[in-house]
């Protein structure tokens, strides 16, 4: 078999073999259960809870987890916001970067809260280390928001009548230092020992081999790849991101790399069922998100791997594949397969340019993006594929006659109006945004000729990715669209705010009212959600309500480009 | 009630519902439909284009197209509306039928005075004799007549009604056919059962169920998600130069929101009533109807319900040394005089040609006690025939000073273990033999209960027989559960203890020592036949007094659910096929590339839009008599269940409108 697939097919496997055991640590990490990491977090974690001044055992309600949420992201993003723009005259920032401008610090700021990591600006000259560094802290923050809010969620879901989910905040830092911490710590130190830099130092100069002086910027990018890829973030350290060879060096970082953007996400759904004792429902969620991810996959590599039908017109070989955009150390096959990866989890980290995809590609991240719960960003996946278990489970309740249920709860009008609301949502943002670029954009195109690189079809799909990806929380760019202007970096803005913070809201919400309700065991007559009817149909519905919602969008974008080059 | 009424479109009916599409396209009546809200919205839009095409705009295409638009969207209402009137018209004609059967009825007034059925007022007091029709519901407190309910039941057996115990309740409309009755009116004028079941099939009370809300908020939910397509879609289109009309943009619309579920959605709902009051039943409320599909525990009582009747005499076995013959002759003495079913049962176990050969005339009658747990006679010769439980038995003949036979009590041992009763004669203080008295367990009811258990509800036996017995005859009988020497509270605990651990509960009752029972469990059903207290305590009443009709509810309600469902996946997965028609359409001129997405092949942008809009419009009348008679209930299990239901209505879904559409563009592309 050719070698490049059997890279990407070995990645998975090594995803496999780590996420179950990683899901079964999780799973005990969240149900206090002891590992063998106790003896060095416990002091760790009572530590920052003396500095703190919270009782981690306080139980706390639905709305009390949100409150907590809430709070620390506020904080955090005044922090945030003074830093960046004070960047100039604070420390570390050995290069002399310059501070950010009032809307760009919004923007950035929220991507990072917000788990998007969409980036107006490259890193190397728009960024002091101490704007890394709070960025990089960010990533902790945000990922360790979604395990935690995640874990109430689950917690949630257990067969008591309960009103309080557990504590949010020892939640937080129980995923903060005893998942991201230490995964990140092992990915780092592969990255260093492949040649990744990590340092305080300012930029260093090469002679390159015509004999030319280069500048080569640096910093401490090893630990900020690390939670780029695992935390689900996708910022990058360097604007390339992932394809630059100081961030993701050679095939080896870009195997290691390309794993951590899923693992989490995985174990996860393998978490619920060690933490529930379903084990079969994890099965049947994760056999779900995987039949989504491989129908996005295939294609995308296949596509790709095929190369540009315009290009082939022209006479030219490629039987490497379409390779424009493309980092020749990782070749069509495995940037396809990163690109799937990271646009299905809310990550958003690249090793090519997706810009430059073929379109069957460029539809597939869309989708991948749209439905943005095949896998999905840490915790936050779950959440999204609980607002479509919660819509499958009451189509079929209703399909097999019985008032639908839940793991022995009654899902009403109430909850319905909130998964809904939350279903609508993602579609809104996405499409009411490009609905107004494009408008403005056709209404004076002259103006705003700096927006588009590509006129047409591959123009409206830059467009539509750029909001896709803000509603997503994925943050990863189509490019070639000039988005460091105030329209884009505040319309963004606002998308990743109500994008981040209402499907976390929504399924907090239902899980919270769910948790208070009585269990109903059981019966013959009970519809059972962990079987394989029953994933076909959650399946269904979130293809259906994806496609739907965008099939005309996607039509106008990439669709057309694919007919019009065939 | 009679149940050839099958035909779905009646003429009368039709007519009737034709009228009603029109009145109910009033807006008013319209908003409470989102769905169809809408695309009453669009319809009038559409209108306003026609008419701005007349008064010389060019640039929407032509007069013709938009006016054929506009017409098909009208049609949409017009079924949706038809669909709900005629579920109302076949509601409201079947509470006609038992209307008629009571309207202006004369009523005898105790004082003589004969007034109208309509100026009863609750608590009066009327008389009815032989041949008299009942004018009213009521109660009887003084006398016992039977009664002709085939008016009301179908069933043509009379009945009989008695003042006192849990028969006593009466329905206006019957026929007294013997004896005469004082009957207490029990509800005001325009109040009973009957008044309010037409009340609630003729939509004027029909309040929307937990589920039927759900179902409007997701459905509402998909209208707005299209809202938003179609309004984004414009500039798009902009920014693509390829400029859509506005035909086009309604048409996308009112094709891609679930219009099919949302015409057919309160004709499900009426349709459900109407299938229960076809059943004979009576619903408070659609809620009710709905809960019965939910049901997870069934009470049944064990009299009457999964046994015939009462006990009956099977057997006879004298003790050593008494003569067949004989034993048989003491068992008749001591029952002739006993009118108890299981006295009356012996006699004719032993035959009546050996009843008309005894006597017991001078003889002393002993009736049952508590005390002595015996009953008999005592002969004009003096001699002392008793039978009773074993222990009674034998304390009598012990203390005489006889020794109580071993093989009698093993025979009482065996009897017991086989589920039976044994009753133990003796005569002047020496045992006999003793009697055994069965249960008879309908026939059926195994096969019913099996089913009950595969829709995955536990079905509960209640009796008053030792747990021994009782659970001989549940295991017979195939019940999950039974409650033996059950007393009426034990019933009210069983239903608390259940609903305590997050079950419904269900129940049939009559009596009024039933009523908080029947008010405490999810679904309660009360015999027509029994008290009125038990009448007003349940939220069904069953006209066929029949105890296994709970059956029949829990599948009415089940498919009620289920054809909501059906219908609503149905109506989304349609969604496929009506993209694929009309996105090509809109975009195919401005980007000649995208012919490629018209993988249908239709003839052209107008042809194909037109096809998807009257796809959309017709496959509501089509599945109007799907609709009223409900998707069939399979007890297959659920997951079988959504299988089977995702297949036929969800792959079905997709399929279907591919063939329509296609099939459409073909006959409308011959005038396009």
């Amino acid at each position: 078999m050719n070698s490049e697939l059997l890279g990407i097919i070995f990645m998975y496997g090594l995803v496999m073999l780590l996420a179950i055991p990683l899901g079964r640590y999780i799973g005990k990490i969240f149900n206090y259960e002891s590992t063998w990491l106790d003896k060095v977090f416990n002091p760790i974690d009572k530590l920052f809870f003396k500095i703190g001044g919270i009782n981690p055992t306080k139980e706390m309600n639905w709305k009390q987890h949100l409150v907590a949420l809430l709070t620390i992201n506020i904080v955090w993003f005044v922090i945030s916001i003074l830093v960046l723009t004070n960047m100039v005259w604070l420390p570390l920032n050995p290069d002399g970067n310059p501070s950010m401008s009032g809307d760009l610090a919004f923007n950035t700021t929220v991507s990072f809260i917000t788990n998007t990591n969409l980036q107006h600006y490259s890193g190397e000259s728009g960024l002091s280390y101490l704007g890394q560094l709070t960025l990089m802290l960010w990533q902790f923050i945000s990922a360790g928001c979604g395990m935690a809010i995640c874990a109430a969620v689950f917690m949630a879901m257990k067969e008591k009548t309960s009103a309080t989910l557990g504590n949010f905040y020892s939640f937080f830092v129980r995923s903060c230092t005893r998942v991201l911490l230490p995964l990140s710590f092992v990915v780092a130190i592969i990255l260093v020992m492949n040649g990744t830099p990590m340092t305080f130092e300012g930029k260093d100069t090469i002679t390159t081999l015509e004999g030319n002086e280069q500048n080569v910027s640096r910093g401490p990018v090893a630990a900020f790849v690390a939670i780029k890829q695992l935390g689900t973030n996708g910022g990058g350290f360097y604007g390339p991101n992932s394809a630059n060879p100081m961030e993701n060096p050679n095939y080896l970082t870009n195997i290691v790399e390309n794993i951590s953007i899923v693992l989490i996400p995985i174990a996860m759904v393998f978490a619920l069922g060690f933490i529930l004792k379903r084990k079969k429902l994890s099965w049947t969620i994760y056999s779900v998100m995987t039949l989504g991810f491989l129908v996005l996959l295939i294609p995308a590599v296949i596509s790709e791997m095929n190369g540009n039908p315009a290009i082939s017109n022209m006479g030219i070989s490629q039987n490497m594949g379409s390779m424009e955009g493309k980092e020749v150390r990782f070749g069509a096959a495995a940037s396809a397969n990163w690109a799937t990866y990271t646009t299905v989890t809310s990550n958003g980290s690249v090793n090519a340019m997706h810009d430059s995809m073929t379109p069957i590609a460029g539809m597939t991240t869309l989708l991948g993006m749209m439905i943005n719960c095949f896998y999905g960003g840490v915790g936050v996946g779950f959440l999204n594929f609980y607002i479509f278990i919660i819509l499958g489970v009451f189509i079929s309740g209703l399909m097999v006659g019985r008032t639908p249920e839940f793991l022995g709860k009654k899902i009403e009008a109430k909850e319905m109006k909130i998964a809904m609301f939350i279903a609508l949502l993602h579609p809104f943002l996405i499409l009411v945004g490009t609905a107004l670029a494009s408008h403005l954009y056709a209404s004076d195109s002259e103006a705003l000729s700096g927006w588009l690189a590509n006129p047409g079809y591959h123009g409206f799909s830059e467009m539509l990715y750029e909001f896709t990806s803000s509603s997503a929380n994925n943050g990863s760019g189509f490019e070639g669209l000039g988005d460091n202007t105030p329209f884009w970096n505040i319309a963004t803005g606002v998308v990743m705010l109500f994008a981040r913070y209402l499907p976390i809201i929504g399924p907090v919400a239902i899980a919270g009212m769910l948790a208070q309700k009585q269990y109903i065991p059981e019966s013959n007559g009970t519809l059972k959600t962990d079987t394989s009817t029953f994933g076909l149909m959650v399946f269904a519905v979130i293809f259906i309500v994806a496609a739907l919602s965008f099939f005309p969008a996607l039509t106008l974008g990439p669709i057309a480009e694919y007919f019009s080059a065939k | 009630m009679s149940k050839s009424q099958n035909n779905l479109f009646q003429k009368e009916l039709v007519n009737e519902a034709f009228k009603q599409s029109f009145v109910k396209l009033n807006p008013k009546i319209m908003f409470k439909n989102p769905v169809m809200f809408t695309v009453e919205i669009g319809t009038a839009v559409m209108l306003f284009v026609c008419l701005w095409i007349l008064f010389g705009e060019s640039s929407q295409g032509s007069f013709a197209y938009n006016f054929t638009v506009f017409l098909v969207l009208f049609l949409t209402l017009l079924f949706a509306n038809f669909a709900e009137a005629i579920a109302e018209a076949r509601g409201k004609a079947q509470a006609d039928s038992l209307r008629k059967t009571r309207e202006e009825t004369p009523a005898k007034l105790e004082n003589g005075q004969t007034i109208s059925s309509a100026q009863l007022k609750k608590g009066d007091i009327f008389v009815c004799e032989a041949g008299d029709i009942i004018a009213t519901d009521g109660e009887i407190i003084e006398g016992l007549a039977t009664i002709d309910e085939s008016a009301i039941t179908g069933e043509s057996a009379p009945v009989i009604r008695e003042a006192g115990g849990d028969k006593s309740s009466v329905t206006g409309g019957t026929k007294v056919l013997s004896d005469k009755i004082k009957v207490i009116v029990t509800s005001e004028p325009g109040e009973s059962f009957l008044d309010k079941m037409i009340a609630l099939v003729e939509g004027a009370s029909r309040q929307k169920t937990p589920n039927e809300i759900a179902l409007t908020i997701l459905l509402a939910g998909f209208t707005l998600v299209f809202i938003i397509v179609t309004v984004t879609l414009a500039p798009f289109a902009k920014y693509a130069n390829a400029p859509i009309t506005i035909a086009a943009f309604i048409s996308l619309f009112v094709c891609l929101i679930p219009t099919t579920i949302g015409g057919l959605l309160s004709a499900i709902g009426i349709a459900g009533m109407d299938r229960a009051l076809r059943a004979n039943v009576i619903t408070k409320s659609g809620k009710a109807v709905e809960t019965a599909g939910d049901i997870d525990v069934l009470l049944l009582d064990k009299t009457g319900t999964i046994t015939i009747g009462n006990r009956k005499a099977t057997s006879f076995y004298p003790t050593k040394g008494i003569s067949q013959e004989d034993f048989i002759k003491s068992a008749v003495l001591s029952s002739l005089a006993d009118d108890t079913p299981e006295g009356k049962s012996i006699v004719e176990l032993a035959g009546q040609d050996v009843a008309n050969k005894l006597s017991i005339e001078g003889a002393t009658l002993i009736k049952f006690t508590a005390e002595t747990r015996t009953s008999g006679v005592v002969l004009k010769d003096g001699t002392n025939i008793r039978k009773g439980a074993q222990d009674a038995a034998k304390n009598i003949s012990e203390t005489a000073g006889n020794s109580y036979p071993q093989d009698t009590a093993q025979k009482v041992i065996d009897i017991s273990s086989n589920g039976g009763t044994p009753l133990v004669v003796i005569k002047n203080n020496q045992v006999q033999g003793v009697i055994e008295l069965q249960d008879i367990i309908k026939t059926g009811m195994k096969e019913r209960f099996e089913r009950l258990r595969k829709m995955g509800i536990k079905t509960v036996m209640v009796t008053g027989d030792n747990p021994l017995t009782a659970k001989f005859i549940a295991e017979k009988a195939g019940v999950d559960d039974f409650i033996a020497e059950a007393k009426p509270e034990d019933k009210m605990n069983y239903i608390k203890k259940e609903q305590a651990e997050g079950r419904l509960v269900a129940m049939m009752g009559d009596g009024t020592n039933d009523a908080p029972a029947l008010a405490q469990a999810n679904v309660g059903v009360a015999m027509n036949s029994g008290t009125q207290a038990a009448k007003e305590a349940g939220n069904m009443v069953d006209l066929d007094n029949d105890p296994t009709k709970l059956i029949e509810i829990v599948e009415i309600g089940k498919q009620l659910l289920m054809t909501r469902g059906t219908l609503t996946t149905f109506s989304i997965a349609n969604d496929v096929a009506k993209y694929f028609a009309i996105i090509p359409a809109l975009f195919i001129t401005a980007i000649p590339a995208l012919q490629g997405l018209n993988i249908m092949g239709l003839h052209s942008p107008e042809s194909a839009i037109l096809s998807a809009v009257i796809f959309n419009a017709i496959i509501i009348p089509f599945l109007i008599p799907l609709a009223l008679r409900g998707v069939a209930y399979k007890p297959i299990g659920a997951s079988a269940l959504l299988r089977r239901n995702l297949f036929i209505y969800g792959i079905g879904g997709v399929v279907i409108p591919f063939i329509g559409i296609k099939l459409i563009d073909l006959v409308v592309s011959l005038f396009v």
